[in-house]
């Protein structure tokens, strides 16, 4: 009898498991890889929510049809990201992927859309290889390449004498390629990187590394850290009394979406980032006034950005093949001969598929990050080993 | 009943494989690299069963020699081509070979609960030369862009980039591990080996040199790892050194004593039942949003399947049976006092007393098997911490 | 690396390894007494510092204390969370092998992240250094160092002396030390052992979860930070020797110096040189630095 109880038990689940959605055929299924638990939580609920601001927009439409979604959670965790990918691609079908936030997932993400050639987009991972060596005709981003932010802060800091300068960030991709990008335009405007420090990702006992910067007495130190990290490290670095004599400057993420809990210890701090608080544009006021109606009042950030671009690159795409995303590639040449009217500023994408937009030099004022100069217009990721 | 017992029991994996055969027939593509994904573990759960449930060889680190073969795998493949498979396969076996000689020659000094903590610390080495060096992309892990191919003077007899012969490929991958362990345990070498688990003194007494045998047993298990570790590289062509962390070898672990860590069957049936319960705990068709905090049950599961099944799964039957024998009052007195000392709530006066009886009498492996011989006293391995605190 | 850097960096290893040792003290001596592996205490520190997080705000409201009084607080709670929990779920671990205690805490850890998940969500928060502890002593000519981190190491070693004392000089201690080396003589001489393993265990909860209670104003409060102190953790208690709270002592401080020195020295290899540090202590003294009694 129990083992009746048991197979009855066992038969149920199983279908359960294999219960696919009874669907109606004129849905379009988009499917979201996001983390929606660990760090980067609020982050892929930032996204997410961005998107279907969009999609409410048009009057809960795109291109003509009714979206379907599917969503998975990506933990962030690289080493289960094929998996992931595998279930939205594979399992559940989805025509669109939207996602993700940590570059190592979006790499896994960007290789099992290629292979079963699914449209991709990419709403945050600033992995380079992904519109440059593993660049595709169907894989596209809306938020930026690693390179971008770093290589924008180059000529700001030439321009204020800073010489010597000290970078210090997590040893993963997404660090090194900022670096880099700060390392070529800030050699380029004459100045020199006396010394490259990092630490294991996710690794935030800063404190032996700032002795030693103490020590190195550069100009400037520039600084890539995201979520927790930042928080800390913003705040060590206050703690050491080390911003009188050697000031911070890092990319957007030290200070995008961690004010709040870095408080008085990010006060002054200057950013680049592809966004900014205070743009007073039209289209960015219409955009935050939107989003807090919608979302409790809750403020929107740049990570909210990516993911409403998103949904306009979709929407640019389907009115051009007039809802039939079958036709997947005019539906991509529609995307990337688009021009996005965003609320950070109208952006394009190159022919790797990042957008080619402007940085803005950026401040902490309060509670806001606020956009004081543009940095750099109009930059365009090199796509190193892009073949498109 | 006996004979018919066993009869069917040895039936259970030929059947357990022909169901593995056929079930791309399915046509689910998600769902036959789910079973790819067990296939996979299951070798690594049957290689670790032959440290825990052969030798009495408790390792929190086994997910290193998977690792190893992962990357062995993937940063000896050549970039733009498929690489050889025969001289890969031979790699990735070597390597973890290599590494379980040296740090079990080591580790197999220690005893107990330290013998979990150095091979915890072996494990932790391997993970950050894979995480913190340049070695194999750091943290962001590596790309296996080609599935080595095995050609004999220009000819290809598979083709690995074809996923129903990958499938099949894995298949017997897994059925030749099983039947080799089977093997292995029957042999007198895994007669040597149960004898070192429930008795090392006795053993040495008796004349053996024990430290060979289990040296052998961990290089072993640790190169069929390696052998799931060089599939997995191939699945998905990804490798990151997330597969290397103990969080990993703790999953393995369990898989083995879920399933009941005295049979190899047991491993397989852990390691199926645990990946469908966390593919159970996500289905978002059955929770809905709470399907991202499917940490929560599964955590209460295994909670539950370890205090509630000592003998895992595959000891269900024996024990249902031994249930119902007491419940009838028949005395089979070998099977009922001996059975499953750490979980008899009826017995005892309270759990202290419970705790050093079994403490003093028992140990982890001190699990009767249902042919009736009793261990409770043949006490093997005690990880019991003499003394206590001091200043 | 010059003379007021390299002090520098030892008083970093100082603080570094204090934490640790409070942490690892109370793995020890659970380990060490009660003979259980428990490898959810890592998520004892979580709840530590998510408590310091939850309750700051709250205790500023209601009872208009400020740092301290959290402190306290949060220690009552966790001495309450102990008692609770081994009552309610590690008693029934005693008479359970170590490889079932290591499979059920392994899913403990789950359950707890998850809780942790629904009650508090899962951003990173940042706790306040109170005010009167917020400044900085300057040392050499540009560094200063936080008063707050010489704080977390005063509590260190004023821990470290008081554990001594209780263990040493008092009843309860002797009691401790007895139960672990025999139980049932324990019993036998009226002391109830019950009791005594529930207030050892609450001891431990409640170290951890100081640990991260005063940890949670200078590393930020976030998911995860549990697991990254536990492996830490178990090195500490089995490098100096399970049961053994000098041994603990000393391990960290081993520990703390490495990584902290490593970090600069050697990034590439900081991660490592821990495990070689274990692995060769325990390969010339198989148990640990100090022997239990």
């Amino acid at each position: 009898m129990m083992h009746r109880a048991l197979n009855r038990a066992l038969i149920a689940s199983a279908l359960a498991l294999t219960t696919s959605h009874v669907l109606a055929a004129d849905k379009i299924k988009v499917g979201f890889m996001l983390p929606y638990s660990g760090t980067y939580a609020a982050l892929g609920t930032a996204i997410e929510n961005g998107f279907k601001l969009y999609v409410a927009e048009q009057g809960g439409k795109l291109g003509g049809r009714e979206l379907e979604y599917f969503k998975v959670d990506d933990e962030s965790n690289p080493a289960k990201a094929s998996e992931n990918a595998n279930r939205l691609i594979k399992r559940d079908q989805v025509d669109v992927v939207i996602g993700t936030v940590h570059s190592g997932v979006a790499m896994a993400l960007a290789k099992a859309a290629k292979s079963s050639d699914t449209t991709l987009i990419v709403t945050n991972a600033g992995a380079d290889a992904i519109t440059g060596a593993m660049c595709g005709p169907g894989i596209f981003r809306t938020s930026f390449s690693n390179w971008q932010p770093g290589y924008a802060m180059g000529p700001v800091a030439a321009a204020k004498g800073y010489k010597k300068a000290v970078t210090i960030t997590w040893k993963y991709a997404s660090g090194e390629e900022q670096m880099a990008g700060f390392r070529e335009s800030f050699e380029k405007a004459g100045g020199t990187i006396v010394k490259d420090l990092t630490l294991p990702f996710p690794n935030v006992e800063f404190q032996s590394l700032l002795t030693e910067i103490a020590s190195i007495k550069p100009d400037m130190v520039f600084a890539f850290f995201a979520g927790g990290g930042a928080v800390k490290f913003v705040q060590d670095y206050h703690a050491s009394g080390l911003q009188k004599s050697i000031p911070l400057y890092g990319t957007g993420f030290l200070t995008d979406g961690t004010l709040p809990a870095q408080g008085d210890a990010a006060q002054g701090l200057l950013t680049t980032l592809h966004y900014a608080d205070g743009l007073n544009t039209p289209r960015d006021n219409a955009f935050r006034a939107a989003y807090a109606k919608a979302y409790n009042n809750l403020q929107p950030d740049v990570y909210a950005v990516q993911g409403y671009d998103a949904a306009q690159l979709m929407q640019s795409g389907l009115t051009t093949v007039q809802g039939d995303i079958s036709d997947k590639a005019k539906f991509r040449d529609a995307i990337r001969s688009a021009t996005i009217d965003s609320p950070r500023g109208k952006f394009t994408l190159s022919a790797a598929g990042n957008p080619v937009q402007d940085f803005y030099l950026r401040e902490v004022s309060g509670k806001e990050n606020k956009v004081v100069d543009v940095a750099v217009k109009q930059l365009a990721d090199p796509a190193k080993g892009c073949k498109l | 009943m006996g004979q018919r017992m066993n009869y069917a029991r040895r039936l259970i994996p030929i059947a357990v494989l022909l169901a593995l055969a056929a079930f791309p027939l399915s046509g689910n593509d998600y769902y036959i690299g789910l079973a790819i994904k067990i296939m996979i573990y299951a070798i690594f759960a049957l290689s670790l069963q032959l440290l825990v449930g052969g030798a009495g060889l408790i390792s929190l680190g086994h997910a290193a020699f998977f690792g190893i073969g992962a990357y062995a795998a993937a940063l000896l493949s050549p970039e733009s081509e498929a690489g050889g498979l025969l001289w890969l396969l031979a790699a990735a076996l070597g390597s973890a070979a290599i590494y379980a000689l040296i740090t079990g020659a080591l580790a197999l000094r220690t005893r107990g609960v330290y013998f979990i903590m150095v091979t915890l610390a072996f494990s932790q080495m391997a993970y950050y030369v894979f995480h913190d060096t340049d070695i194999g992309g750091g943290s962001d892990g590596i790309y296996l862009y080609f599935r080595p191919q095995m050609s004999l003077a220009g000819w290809m007899p598979f083709d690995l980039e074809n996923p129903g012969v990958y499938y099949l490929f894995v298949l017997v991958c897994l059925a030749l591990t099983w039947g080799f362990l089977a093997m292995l345990g029957r042999s007198p070498f895994g007669a040597a080996l149960t004898g070192i688990r429930l008795n090392e003194q006795r053993m040495r007494a008796a004349g053996y040199s024990t430290f060979p045998y289990k040296l052998t047993a961990y290089v072993i298990g640790a190169t069929l790892a390696g052998l799931a570790g060089f599939l997995y590289a191939l699945k998905d062509g990804f490798v990151t050194p997330e597969l290397l962390t103990w969080e990993q070898s703790g999953l393995v672990l369990l898989m083995v004593i879920l399933g009941g860590m005295h049979r190899l069957g047991g491993a397989v049936l852990g390691t199926v039942t645990l990946i469908l319960l966390q593919e159970l705990f996500q289905s978002q068709a059955l929770f809905g949003d709470y399907a991202k905090h499917w940490h929560l049950p599964l955590g209460l599961t295994i909670i539950a399947l370890v205090a509630l099944l000592p003998n895992g799964l595959a000891g269900l039957p024996a024990q249902w049976r031994e249930r119902r024998e007491t419940r009838r009052g028949t005395s089979a007195a070998p099977h009922s006092s001996a059975s499953t000392v750490p979980s008899s709530a009826s017995a005892g006066t309270g759990p202290r007393a419970d705790a050093s009886r079994s403490r003093t009498a028992s140990s982890s492996f001190a699990i009767a098997s249902p042919t009736g011989t009793s261990n409770n006293a043949a006490a093997a391995q005690s990880l019991s911490i003499p003394g206590g605190p001091h200043a | 690396m010059d003379t007021s850097t390299f002090l520098i960096q030892c008083l970093n290893a100082l603080q570094h390894g204090l934490l640790l040792f409070l942490v690892a003290s109370g793995l020890t001596l659970i380990f060490g007494i009660m003979g259980i592996i428990n490898l959810a205490h890592g998520s004892f520190y979580m709840i530590g510092a998510y408590m310091a997080f939850a309750l700051n705000p709250l205790v500023e409201r209601w009872l208009g204390g400020g740092f301290v009084t959290t402190l306290v607080l949060c220690l009552v709670l966790a001495i309450v969370l102990g008692y609770v929990l081994e009552a309610a779920f590690f008693s029934y671990l005693y008479r359970r092998d170590h490889l079932q205690q290591v499979l059920m805490t392994y899913g403990l850890i789950l359950v707890f992240e998850e809780i942790r998940s629904l009650l508090v969500g899962n951003d990173v928060h940042g706790v306040p250094v109170p005010a009167w502890l917020a400044g900085s002593v300057p040392l050499g000519d540009i560094l200063t160092y936080p008063v707050y981190r010489l704080f977390i190491s005063a509590i260190g070693i004023g821990v470290a002396i008081l554990l001594y004392w209780v263990l040493t000089r008092t009843r309860l201690g002797m009691m401790v030390r007895a139960g672990a080396s025999n139980r049932e003589m324990i019993g036998s001489l009226g002391i109830d052992i019950n009791r005594l393993y529930r207030i050892v265990f609450a001891a431990g909860v409640a170290l951890a979860a100081l640990a991260g209670t005063i940890a949670a104003p200078v590393s930020s409060v976030y998911p995860g930070m549990g697991n990254s102190v536990l492996i830490m953790c178990f090195v500490v208690v089995v490098i100096g020797g399970i049961g053994s709270i000098r041994g603990a002592f000393l391990a960290a401080m081993l520990v703390g110096t490495v990584e902290t020195f490593g970090q600069v020295l050697f990034p590439s290899a900081a991660g490592i040189l821990v495990y070689v540090l274990m692995a060769v202590i325990l390969l010339c003294k198989p148990e640990g630095l100090f022997k239990q009694g």
